[in-house]
């Protein structure tokens, strides 16, 4: 692992080495050099939008696979809301919940119930720091490295709160070796993610030191592992769910805002929608807001890369589970303990990743030639040069990544040039 | 564009005639900034006073030109319009004082604080206004 990570990645067997990851990726982290796509790490955020657009299915997340079981003695399972979304006429999350124990866990903590302490927690920093509003919501990891590397100005902003998932974890664990007695490297809490970026997130945490996460599993892997697990649960349903409607709301778009109890906020979702958003809110367009819910996916947390089902349809299905749900089931008891784990450990700097130069006066010179350039490309983004337009590629050829002639317009010119030459040189011959 | 080595001359023409593209140059200029490594407070300062620079443009004056002059010591906006001027600036510079029409505040536009916000978000700003003839107005954001 080198300074960045990230789960995103390629598998260079299948790469064709077509242009639609590289026009897709909102960072513009993706480059075509020979014939292969590659991912500078710095610039990627793991959003998981080249591996929705690549048609060879050659991009992508990394995870853990089921084996992992095997290395602790004892496991819990921390299942996220957007599971319950996958399955048809799922009426109980405790089926889930039971079959994940037949899986192969010896426990389970469900995410949704951190979720509910989250929403507790957030309830009173937003009412506690008006002068930070609209705070942003910190749970979609995506999101918040966007921010810490794109949008300085709102670093300020970040609810410094943890993740469900990390508060989840972090209180799974506890409770495993309170039951268990068992040293803390014994036990292994195993995630179950929507998404490439929580994969990331447990490796390179943001806000915390490290994540109590012991291993990451794709919820596409697991879901047919549940399936026939779940139909021999029926009969025998443990009764283990912890949270009710505002819990599992969190697994989809507004869930999170709307566990708030107010109706200034506002909430977001796809990336190209989050960066808009991110954009006119560094221009103060919206400072009378309190709260500010943003998820990288389309839908939310059941649209990412690593789900089954459609996310709208997924939705559905989390309203219906939720219908006769408690708001909530799972509450902060009082003891401060709670509280103070919750919170972030850790500032969260800017990483400038994107800059030009190491400092303003090798930025300017560096924009200079970025501007000159693009003057001279024909400013038709055609990607043929293997970068998402000309524009990027003036700044890869800044950055000394590429060279003018990478473009096929400079290049044919180039040619022509030459052949002149060339003709010129044989007719003084003659 | 003239550039000396240490300079960089960015120059925008604001089509009047598109409010749905109000606030295009101020974005690609705020996205520049960053990349050339101008500290996050002063590219916010930039960004927002160059927003409502160009949104008044695209309101009062159908359209205009903008040049942002940067160098590692301070950043110059000069915004210049063939409007129909301000006639009395003082007042204009007023917050909460506005002539935009009816359909812009309906677009939530027109609160008054245009020129205000232009004023606290940068460092010096000047205002030179003919009636019938058109305005330029001159901001700078002071680095060190």
């Amino acid at each position: 692992m080198g300074e960045f990570f990230t789960s995103v990645h390629l598998e260079e067997d299948l790469c064709k080495g077509c242009i639609n990851c590289i026009k897709r990726c909102p960072t513009q982290a993706i480059r075509v050099r020979n014939g292969k796509a590659v991912i500078t790490k710095e610039f990627c955020i793991d959003c998981g939008e080249c591996i929705r657009i690549c048609p060879h299915h050659a991009k992508k997340a990394s995870y853990d696979s089921p084996d992992v079981l095997n290395k602790f003695e004892y496991r819990v399972a921390l299942p996220p809301p957007s599971l319950y979304g996958q399955f048809n006429n799922l009426e109980d999350v405790n089926i889930v919940l039971t079959a994940l124990k037949k899986m192969g866990f010896d426990d389970v903590y469900e995410v949704s119930g951190a979720a509910e302490l989250v929403s507790e927690m957030t309830r009173a920093y937003v009412a506690n720091h008006r002068g930070k509003w609209p705070i942003i919501s910190t749970a979609c990891p995506t999101v918040v490295r966007l921010i810490q590397v794109r949008f300085p100005n709102l670093i300020d902003h970040l609810l410094p709160i943890c993740a469900p998932v990390d508060l989840a974890a972090s209180t799974a664990r506890k409770k495993a070796m309170d039951k268990t007695g068992l040293p803390s490297e014994k036990i292994g809490v195993v995630f179950i993610s929507p998404c490439p970026a929580k994969v990331t997130a447990v490796k390179a945490p943001i806000g915390i030191g490290h994540s109590e996460i012991d291993a990451v599993l794709a919820m596409k892997e697991v879901y047919p592992m549940l399936l026939p697990l779940m139909k021999k649960s029926v009969n025998d349903i443990e009764e283990l769910g912890i949270s009710g409607r505002i819990g599992i709301g969190w697994g989809s778009a507004g869930g999170e805002a709307g566990s708030l109890l107010t109706d200034n906020y506002l909430a977001a979702d796809g990336i190209e929608n989050v960066i808009r958003v991110l954009e006119d809110l560094e221009d103060q367009k919206f400072d009378q807001l309190e709260f500010i819910e943003l998820n990288a996916c389309s839908g939310g947390c059941v649209g990412g890369v690593l789900t089954v089902e459609n996310p709208y349809v997924a939705k559905v299905k989390l309203k219906r589970l939720r219908k006769y749900l408690p708001v909530a089931r799972t509450h902060l008891d009082g003891n401060q303990d709670n509280k103070v784990e919750g919170y972030w450990t850790d500032d969260v700097k800017y990483e400038p990743v994107f800059n030009l130069g190491k400092d303003m006066r090798e930025g300017i010179a560096n924009m200079t030639r970025v501007v000159e350039l693009c003057e001279k490309f024909p400013g038709l983004d055609c990607g043929s040069c293997g970068a998402p337009t000309c524009k990027a590629l003036a700044e890869d050829i800044v950055r000394g990544v590429a060279q003018e002639q990478d473009c096929i317009y400079i290049l044919r010119d180039y040619i022509h040039r030459l052949s002149n030459e060339l003709s010129k040189l044989d007719r003084k011959k003659e | 564009m003239k550039d000396t080595e240490d300079k960089i001359t960015l120059f925008y023409k604001i089509p009047g005639n598109d409010f749905t593209r109000a606030g295009e140059a101020s974005s690609n200029v705020k996205s520049k900034l960053k990349m050339m490594g101008v500290r996050p407070d002063i590219v916010r300062k930039v960004a927002i006073a160059m927003y409502e620079g160009e949104i008044n443009m695209v309101i009062h004056a159908s359209g205009g030109t903008i040049e942002v002059i940067i160098s590692p010591e301070e950043i110059e906006m000069i915004l210049k319009d063939q409007g129909p001027g301000i006639e009395d600036i003082e007042l204009a510079m007023t917050a909460g004082y506005s002539t935009a029409p009816d359909n812009i505040r309906n677009l939530g536009f027109g609160a008054g604080m245009g020129l205000p916000n232009m004023k606290k978000y940068t460092d010096e700003m000047s205002v030179e206004s003919q009636v019938g003839i058109g305005t330029t107005v001159t901001m700078k954001v002071k680095i060190i």
